[in-house]
């Protein structure tokens, strides 16, 4: 929403706080500092924040998780030197320090260099994605025109930095893992983007924030309240998931075939940094999520716009996001690696297309009231005829034993 | 349908999650060291004897049979016998242990020595949290520590007490019953050997007879 639209100046402040704030900082200072101020203002709170949202997520994944298994989760570590537990709300403290005093396990015929440099430099691309998604009105640490095209670019070089983890490792479990990895990231990274497609076809911009500005208004003009966006979101959402590791597709760490995957070798910190570096992915993929398909930092409804800043819906829709992919991660069991690349070549892809397809004849439909049913046939036809016969082309027959009856 | 079973599921980690802030069903966790953990009756962890009255000395129900410490599988049990006696419940002499030691290190909680005790003496205790915060004290627990009340059974083992104590009350009144009888027929004896004393005497001067029955 831009600021014109609002009458009431009193909202368009309440709106904007975080950007007068900022800006009444920088201008305290003089002229010469204010350009590495102004970066670090953005930098800092998108580190300090994200890194937060990750010690925090992890409590409540386990804590989730737990519910989900009829357990309690961590509920002992509090605050510490006192007798509050704040529902184990301490832990995520607790296992950072454990992580940062752990001994540091380096294999002896590693290279030592790459394997000291993978998880430091997965940190950079995971980082990097969060500077193009806006996070409010006029909050995003880089407008660029092809927004979403760096974002992609950015992510996708986690791959070589896990498959440089999985090489430096020397180990076969570590190899092994680290090339399922980069397998599961390639085919999934064809539906991710495939499925963003018609986003861009809608919007008719690479970037993010007119991106995010076609969808101002109510929920109505949200994208994922069109058949052509629902089928989308839910493509992304899927994709996503595979692209951050996630459970069900967490099997390049699957503990019973190959351990832990490219993570083997890694111990103490540089494990940590792993696994933040994965739950970072998560956050940058739900917030592109958010920005492209649930109305990025805009209120669902029109008359609560401008009462809290942007961040704050922003903020809750990336943690009903997290909420939601500890959700799936409770439910669902570990696909196999052929159920995987099936699923990603035979299903997701024509799935995506099929949605490119849908989002252009909703562009020339002319008014929903055509383009509703037109699409929503194209996508539940397609979604149909695909998953029966995908179910038919299985061709399960009873197992015959040659030895053992 | 492709993905039906994938909603199914999500309901019901769904309903799990709910549930486990409203039903008891679906967190059936206790926070042990804060709540009390719930001890089933016929658990069994470690053997203690078992006195009646106040006195651990005094009603000590173990009369050092040493059936237990025969029959116990890692021998772990070391009963010495008193040389005196002391009277049991019944008030009949019984010897008593002088010293009764079981090793908590190798006792291995089989519950034999309970099930063998013909005395009802030994009992197999439900209390679980027997850690010691140095690794060799309270290993060899004594008959002091062993020796705890009969109410003390009660409440561990309700079913178990109280057909023990049943069977007791019963064995205390028959004994009772049979001192009384024992006592009525003495007195009796002893009123007919007077009586026939009497008539012995009487026999010797018939005269007096007959004032007598009159």
């Amino acid at each position: 929403m831009s600021q014109s639209t609002l009458t009431n100046p009193m909202l368009a402040s309440a709106d904007q706080f975080l950007v007068n704030l900022k800006h009444s900082l920088i201008d305290r200072l003089p002229e010469v500092l204010q350009m590495p101020a102004s970066i670090l203002l953005t930098i800092v709170p998108i580190t300090v924040g994200f890194a937060t949202l990750f010690a925090l997520s992890t409590w409540a994944e386990r804590k989730g998780l737990g519910r989900i298994q009829n357990r309690m989760g961590p509920n002992r570590v509090g605050l510490p030197f006192t007798k509050w537990k704040l529902f184990g709300l301490g832990q995520p403290i607790a296992d950072g320090l454990k992580m940062l005093i752990k001994e540091d396990v380096v294999p002896r015929n590693a290279d030592k260099v790459l394997h000291f440099l993978a998880p430091l430099l997965l940190l950079i691309p995971a980082f990097l994605a969060f500077s193009v998604i806006p996070y409010g009105d006029g909050i995003v640490p880089i407008d660029i025109d092809a927004g979403l095209l760096f974002f992609f670019a950015v992510g996708a070089s986690t791959e070589l930095l896990i498959f440089c983890a999985g090489w430096a490792s020397r180990n076969k479990y570590a190899l092994l893992g680290s090339m399922r990895a980069i397998a599961q990231m390639i085919s999934y990274e064809l539906p991710l983007i495939i499925s963003t497609f018609s986003v861009i076809m809608a919007a008719g911009s690479l970037s993010l924030v007119s991106i995010v500005d076609a969808q101002t208004g109510s929920l109505l003009n949200w994208h994922v309240f069109t058949p052509w966006g629902l089928a989308g979101f839910i493509l992304f959402f899927i994709s996503s998931l595979a692209e951050a590791n996630r459970s069900p597709f967490d099997i390049p760490e699957g503990e019973s075939e190959i351990i832990a995957g490219h993570l083997i070798e890694y111990s103490g910190f540089k494990y940590a940094l792993f696994f933040m570096a994965e739950y970072l992915g998560m956050f940058a993929m739900g917030g592109l999520a958010i920005t492209l398909f649930l109305g990025g930092y805009h209120a669902p409804f029109p008359f609560l716009e401008g009462w809290l800043p942007g961040v704050f819906w922003f903020v809750l829709k990336l943690v009903t996001i997290i909420c939601s992919f500890i959700w799936i991660r409770g439910t669902m069991p570990r696909l196999r690696m052929d159920q995987l690349m099936n699923f990603a070549w035979k299903f997701m892809l024509p799935m995506s297309l099929v949605v490119v397809v849908a989002a252009g004849i909703w562009r020339f439909a002319g008014g929903p009231l055509i383009g509703w049913p037109l699409c929503a046939a194209l996508i539940f036809g397609a979604y149909f005829a695909l998953s029966q016969g995908l179910y038919r082309a299985r061709n399960w027959s009873r197992r015959e034993y040659r030895f053992a009856e | 349908m492709l993905g039906s079973g994938l909603i199914k599921g999500l309901k019901e980690t769904a309903r799990n999650f709910v549930g486990s802030y409203v039903s008891e069903e679906r967190l059936p966790t206790i926070e042990y060291p804060e709540e009390p953990a719930v001890v089933k009756e016929n658990s069994r962890q470690f053997p203690f004897l078992v006195y009646d009255g106040d006195e651990p000395e005094a009603g000590l129900r173990c009369v050092s049979c040493q059936i237990c410490e025969k029959e116990c599988p890692p021998k772990c049990i070391y009963i010495v016998k008193a040389k005196d006696k002391k009277p049991d419940f019944v008030g009949k002499q019984q010897v008593y242990p002088a010293t009764f030691d079981i090793d908590l290190s190798v006792c291995m909680s089989c519950g034999i020595c309970a099930e063998v005790c013909p005395f009802e003496a030994i009992f197999m205790d439900t209390e679980f949290d027997l850690a010691n915060s140095n690794r060799f004290d309270g290993l060899l627990v004594t008959k002091e520590h062993l020796a705890k009340p009969n109410a003390h059974l009660q409440k561990i083992h309700p079913t178990l007490a109280a057909g023990i104590d049943q069977r007791r009350a019963e064995a205390v009144k028959k004994q009772e019953e049979k001192r009384l009888a024992d006592e009525a027929k003495a007195k009796a004896d002893a009123e007919k050997k007077a009586a026939e004393a009497k008539s012995a005497s009487s026999a010797a001067t018939p005269a007096s007879t007959p004032a007598a029955g009159s």
